[in-house]
């Protein structure tokens, strides 16, 4: 996309879409307020980055005067860390409203800065937070008459009924041949002996789009080489605690039973920071910040984040971006 | 030619795949949860006007295609091949059945055309969006029946047959909007 209309003064999204988004975070407040989880603010601009090798922070430099040395700094592309900093110094149940950045990002379906809202829950495993987003869905969905209650399918279950696929023990070969089957003929030479990728691909062609039509629809339980940071299931070791939420087949959060063992967090960072070698990909530090605290101790607690502008797409029926926010990154 | 990235991927650029020129139609981000990203993409195949769905890793990049669309004044039909002239140049192009495709019922000579050139040379060509041609050939339609429904069928000059109001006339002259192939307005 190229970046020079600057004729384009002008908001993309009607007033009416400003008014809705107005009318959508006093809900969520109030959703908060009414059940004791306290609103916070963590920075925006941060010392750290990810480690999560498809994730590409913007980075910029902290000059200070006489000092000739800038020092590297991140654009948050989630207040993730510091919430759980925050958590393992006592907070208790938190949430927070703010903007997130991704640096290669730009679709439909996504703009480089966009809106999140992330929570955490004290105490709730994956299923007492799915709960959860469930009845702050039905209320915020109370007016479409055609609303359904909600769904939920583990990861094994979507593709089985999907795809007929068994996403922890088909082959390659099996995976391969089924999107063949839907004339997928280039996925080979795009996933290769990729595991998680196939299955990404697969996933976000096949399943993706059937969920949530008129409900919300979530998925838990994902393979454990998805991990990020959620807590490996103990029913399930194949899994950890991960759960993603879809409506009118769009992604909308993700969310984990949170991972608090340092010792295991440290070796994903350590193991995203040697695929992202692998990939030619910057290396960015480890947050040392996170896991001092998490060596302090996080209480058990499930937190999710969901995307406000693509939330707030499905509630006023629109199709791109463009259409609810004020000034999407063509016209930033 | 020039060298365009995923990101680059928008209605309109015309890419080279497998060897043939191809129109972009969409371009759709796709990235999963939090692993690879792709790009969806729809395309026309300019030489076939075939669609097809094609995904690419997103970052992956393509050659673009020497295709470029010009306005031209249709000359004359030899038998074989469509004459076209570049009104400001007087270079003349020939464009043969397949190029032609669906356009050649609408094309009256005078009339100003856009021509698809791949390399110089022509593979498709889009009629005006309007056109006004002659009736050859029509049923009389009966006196004082102006009710519309329905309407019969009318020849063109060109060979085209579209539905007309039964009070149109042989001889007359209509215009035609040649997206839909539908009857517009009689003109006088």
């Amino acid at each position: 996309m190229t970046l020079t209309s600057y004729n384009h003064w002008d908001p993309s999204c009607s007033i009416e879409h400003l008014r809705a988004r107005a009318l959508l975070y006093a809900e969520l407040r109030r959703f908060f307020l009414d059940r004791g989880v306290l609103e916070v603010e963590t920075p925006l601009l941060g010392r750290f980055g990810v480690t999560d090798p498809a994730i590409h922070p913007f980075i910029t430099h902290l000059n200070l005067p006489g000092h000739k040395d800038p020092e590297t700094l991140y654009l948050q592309t989630s207040p993730e860390y510091a919430m759980k900093r925050l958590l393992a110094s006592g907070s208790g149940s938190i949430y927070q409203i703010c903007k997130a950045f991704r640096n290669e990002e730009l679709g439909r379906h996504h703009n480089p800065e966009f809106t999140l809202l992330e929570w955490y829950r004290v105490d709730f495993d994956l299923m007492d937070l799915i709960e959860e987003v469930e009845a702050l869905f039905s209320s915020l969905f109370e007016t479409n008459p055609h609303w359904e209650a909600p769904q939920r399918f583990s990861y094994a279950e979507i593709f089985h009924q999907c795809l007929g696929l068994d996403p922890f023990k088909a082959t390659i070969e099996e995976l391969e041949a089924s999107a063949r089957n839907q004339g997928l003929l280039e996925a080979a030479a795009l996933c290769s002996e990729d595991r998680s990728v196939w299955l990404d691909l697969l996933f976000s062609y096949y399943i993706q789009p059937k969920l949530g039509h008129n409900r919300l629809t979530s998925i838990y339980h994902y393979p454990a080489f998805m991990p990020s940071l959620a807590r490996r299931s103990l029913d399930h070791p194949e899994c950890v605690e991960r759960v993603e939420l879809f409506v009118a087949g769009v992604e909308l959060g993700n969310g984990f039973f949170e991972l608090s063992d340092p010792i295991e967090q440290r070796k994903r960072f350590e193991g995203d920071l040697e695929e992202r070698e692998r990939q030619g990909l910057p290396v960015h530090p480890i947050d040392d910040r996170l896991l001092s605290a998490l060596e302090t101790g996080l209480p058990d607690c499930s937190g999710i984040a969901i995307g406000l502008d693509r939330l707030l797409l499905l509630l006023t029926d629109q199709k791109a971006l463009a259409d609810i926010l004020a000034f999407p990154m063509d016209r930033a | 030619m020039a060298t365009v990235s995923t990101s680059d991927f928008k209605g309109g650029l015309k890419v080279m795949m497998d060897g043939d020129p191809y129109n972009i139609l969409e371009n759709e981000f796709v990235k999963p949860g939090k692993g690879q990203a792709f790009n969806r993409v729809k395309l026309r195949n300019l030489k076939t006007g075939r669609v097809i769905e094609r995904t690419f890793k997103s970052g992956e990049t393509m050659e673009t295609a020497d295709v470029v669309d010009t306005d031209m004044q249709y000359l004359y039909n030899d038998g074989e091949m469509w004459h076209f002239m570049v009104a400001e140049t007087f270079e003349q192009y020939a464009a043969d059945a397949a190029a032609v495709a669906d356009a050649k019922k609408w094309l009256k000579e005078q009339d100003v055309c856009q021509v698809t050139l791949y390399n110089g040379v022509p593979i498709g060509v889009s009629p005006p969006n309007f056109v006004e041609l002659k009736i050859v050939e029509t049923d009389p339609g009966v006196r004082g029946d102006t009710s519309g429904g329905g309407g019969k069928p009318a020849t063109l000059e060109t060979g085209a047959v579209v539905r007309v109001p039964l009070f149109i006339q042989t001889e007359e002259v209509i215009k035609v909007d040649t997206r839909n192939g539908e009857y517009v307005s009689r003109v006088k």
